[in-house]
């Protein structure tokens, strides 16, 4: 036992994560009369949600006919069918009025001429089953994140919302399957916490910081699903990781999928828009996946530009100053900070680069966490999951964009709702066992002391760079087999980690290494998933299948990750339904653009 | 004359802050001054010299930290999250001025980079200020939209392009707090002047035309030392790294509350 004195808290409801998902179900468990305690490593418009830009999806027709149906059916081809449709079908349904509620909060929406919200085509979205562009993309200019998680903070304000900013999840606190709680560190006082709960709520968002080129934020570092993993759950679907087709060339940062919804076109050295060829019907506007492999092509056959010809041009001079500035006045700022490109004059240098984990903690469409048991499926009683860090599975082999600001809002109110529902305010639940408790602390006090050789900088360097050679765009057997040895090293050096920092108060030395912790549990999971799935399908390619193989592998991935690193597989069938009588099944098909 | 002495933990001392060489081989080497403070230790703020190799470093001056913290000295402490300008963690006090370290490019800045704290506000350690007074002070507007009437059912409000355009820029605020920790107001009285962070905040709602509380809110502010603590010094303009313009905002709260007694 290594006698830290635990500061208790008790609610209903514990939220950890306060980005969109974790925000919208804040604020539903406040409304409802939940005692609820949102746990945040950073203050809630600090998220990551922040920073996306395109926009929201939701049918609303504001700019040409438009039909829920039709974005369900973009959604799962979107996803290759590895999407449930039962789930896509309740998102796709429910997004118009998501979206409505958010203008009723007070979103800052960009506007149509006759005062309806704004909204834009973007990538594989289209009406009458493919036939046309859908412009279905709400958004508020080119910040549609900024505006959407700061108004969701406020409405927590609004509903006098209990919020612990700066607490750093560490670990579940696991009684006989069950989650009871979690174990928190109050960054500006290095004290721990132990918050027990009814119901715990992960929203923690992804982990893109496993790569080393990405377009998340430094804090994308996935620690519920690195949390969930250690206590014993798998995670879902993790070999699929979208790569967006147009983050600065070396910088990594966005440049919005809007961009070309609003016109932009991709060029490669020779001036040729060569997604004509990729995608004949689309073009620009195909999937992200198909768009990523089209631009990695380009570049291997030596089409690309600069000294070096590894990336493309992005051009937007041809939209005009007056829609740039109107539509897309982020993106032209920072174009100008990281590239040093006045988007009016000259094309942005962009690459594919790591963006978005459609895989993570399995769950159902009320959010509630699943796992196997004896064979079956089964609800983790008191563990639910939300957002980028859910797998519902809601994006299948590949997000469409402007998909993920609607998962956010409509399982983060679902979930909410199904705590409405199924607890009971005030009700009692018991102490955890001290025996469930010590081993978390005995890990945290085992990091917070590490007294190895290897810094938490140079071991995450060297599991970025893995990732990045290894689960690459393209993958093949080979590069995968490399890639899982390369992280069992780095899995196994975690253990000659050294922190420096000894203070209490803000050591962030410390919870680099925490989040180090968790980012390796997911890299495992995803090179040994890649690995293990020979076919491709969305976002997964590899070169040594390179065909989808629905006969073998229309069925979710399981994987759990041991404490030494191995990993074990099993699976989940895709619900091919959409359990609902309002809009019929989508056969697998050939996915073309 | 009152007497009074700043909080120890204002007053530091350039040396004996520790010296760390650029690596061997550099060539295009910059020093960077780093505020250091470790409430855990009983010692006074120092300001400790990175020398950093501008060829093996990133164009911003969140890369140089972040190379400090990778490769030369994991104590250093600083908020960062998105690195793109739009969360607003990493601001801090580069050369003088209060700024976002991750679009702040170091080549703007002439001789040694010196980075402080956001100035006249409580550190909990190195860079990092305690910000919850400011975040008390931004939830004190009540910053959300208040209704009067009946929702239009299961559609949006109505609202012209020109009547978005009113919030479009006021609703960009990023709550980095350079502007307020930039105002002498706010440095002398930010118990109780608002400071420009929180009016831009509830400016954002007095002219959102979906608002029905405006009077409301502008009565809220009407007191002499929440709003017209403002002398219109305009530092926070002059600071905010979103190109925002929160003395504007101040002036036109002020222009309506003139206008409301006239």
């Amino acid at each position: 036992m290594s006698g830290y004195a635990l500061v208790e808290h008790r609610s209903d409801v514990i939220v950890v994560g306060a980005g969109g998902a974790g925000l919208r179900a804040t604020m539903g468990l406040a409304e409802a009369g939940l005692d609820t305690a949102c746990i945040t490593k950073v203050f809630p418009t600090r998220s990551h949600t922040v920073a996306a830009q395109g926009g929201i999806s939701a049918a609303l027709g504001n700019m040409g006919d438009d039909d829920w149906r039709f974005h369900f059916y973009d959604t799962v081809k979107g996803s290759d069918w590895l999407g449930d449709q039962d789930a896509i079908a309740y998102m796709c349904r429910e997004a118009p009025a998501a979206v409505i509620e958010l203008e009723h909060f007070g979103l800052p929406f960009s506007r149509t001429e006759d005062g309806r919200i704004y909204q834009r085509p973007f990538g594989g979205m289209t009406t009458n089953y493919g036939k046309g562009i859908a412009q279905r993309t709400c958004a508020a200019a080119d910040r549609t994140g900024h505006a959407m998680l700061h108004t969701l903070y406020q409405q927590c304000l609004r509903h006098r919302a209990k919020f612990f900013i700066e607490f750093f999840a560490i670990d579940l606190i696991m009684e006989e399957g069950a989650c009871r709680g979690v174990l928190a560190l109050d960054m500006a006082t290095g004290t721990l916490h132990r918050f027990l709960a009814q119901a715990t709520i992960l929203a923690t968002g992804g982990y893109g910081r496993a790569y080393f080129s990405c377009t998340s934020a430094h804090t994308c570092t996935g620690d519920g699903s690195g949390m969930a993993l250690r206590a014993g759950l798998p995670l879902q679907d993790m070999e699929f990781v979208q790569f967006h087709p147009t983050g600065i060339y070396g910088a990594g940062c966005l440049i919005t999928e809007g961009v070309r919804g609003e016109g932009g076109i991709l060029r490669n050295s020779a001036g040729e828009r060569f997604m004509e060829r990729y995608a004949p019907n689309a073009k620009d506007l195909a999937s992200r996946d198909v768009v990523s492999r089209a631009m990695t092509i380009e570049i291997r056959e030596g089409r690309g530009v600069g000294p070096a010809r590894d990336h493309l041009n992005l051009h937007l001079e041809h939209l005009g100053a007056d829609v740039i500035a109107k539509r897309l006045p982020g993106i032209a700022e920072t174009a100008m900070i990281f590239a040093n490109v006045d988007v009016t004059r000259a094309p942005i240098p962009v690459q594919p680069t790591v963006h978005y984990n459609m895989g993570g903690i399995p769950c159902n469409v009320n959010g509630e966490a699943l796992t196997r048991a004896g064979g079956s499926e089964a609800v983790v009683p008191g563990l639910m999951a939300i957002g980028e860090a859910a797998c519902v599975s809601v994006h299948g082999a590949n997000r469409l964009g402007s998909n993920s600001l609607l998962d956010l809002v409509v399982f983060g109110r679902a979930a909410a709702a199904r705590c409405a529902k199924t607890l009971r305010p005030g009700a009692s639940h018991p102490d955890p066992r001290a025996r469930d408790v010590e081993p978390l602390l005995d890990r945290f006090d085992r990091i917070r002391h590490a007294a190895g050789s290897r810094p938490t900088a140079s071991l995450r360097d060297e599991m970025q760079r893995a990732m990045q050679r290894d689960a690459a765009v393209f993958r093949s057997g080979e590069t995968l087999t490399e890639g899982c040895a390369a992280l069992a090293r780095s899995h196994d050096a975690f253990r000659d980690l050294r922190i420096s920092d000894r203070s209490l108060v803000f050591n962030t030395d410390l919870v680099e290494a925490l989040e180090l912790d968790n980012l390796l549990l997911q890299s495992l999971a995803t090179i040994h998933s890649a690995r293990n799935r020979t076919e491709s399908r969305g976002a997964h390619a590899r070169e040594d299948f390179p065909a989808r193989d629905d006969a073998n592998w229309m069925r979710h991935s399981l994987a759990w990750v041991d404490e030494a690193g191995g990993v074990r597989f099993d699976y989940r069938p895709v619900q091919l339904q959409t359990m609902s009588e309002d809009v019929e099944r989508i056969p697998p098909q050939v996915r073309a653009y | 004359m009152a007497q009074f002495r700043l909080p120890a933990n204002s007053r530091y001392k350039e040396s004996p802050g520790r010296h760390h060489a650029a690596e061997p081989g550099a060539r295009r080497v910059r020093q960077f001054r780093v505020y250091r403070w470790d409430p855990d230790s009983s010692a006074p703020p120092r300001v400790d010299c990175y020398g950093i190799d501008l060829d093996r470093c990133g164009p911003m001056v969140l890369d140089a930290l972040i190379k400090i913290k990778n490769e030369v000295d994991s104590t250093v402490t600083f908020r960062r999250s998105c690195r793109e300008g739009i969360c607003g963690s990493c601001a801090m006090n580069i050369d003088g001025v209060n700024t976002l370290a991750c679009t702040q490019p170091i080549a703007a800045i002439e001789g040694d980079v010196r980075i402080f704290p956001l100035p006249h506000l409580p550190v909990v350690k190195d860079l990092v200020p305690d910000l919850n007074e400011f975040y008390a002070q931004y939830a004190s507007v009540e910053p959300w939209l208040k209704t009067s009437g009946t929702l239009p059912g299961e559609a949006e409000r109505r609202q012209a392009p020109a009547d978005q355009a009113l919030i479009d820029r006021p609703s960009a605020c990023i709550l980095c707090a350079c502007c307020s920790t930039a105002c002498p107001s706010y440095w002398w009285n930010s118990d109780r002047f608002l400071g420009p962070a929180a009016l831009l905040a509830s400016y954002r709602w007095i002219v959102d035309t979906r608002d029905g509380a405006q009077a409301e809110r502008l009565t809220q502010l009407d007191e002499s030392f929440r709003l017209y603590r403002c002398h219109t010094i305009m530092n926070c303009t002059e600071a905010c790294p979103k190109d925002l313009n929160p003395a504007r905002a101040i002036a036109d709260i002020k222009r309506r509350l003139l206008d409301r007694d006239s």
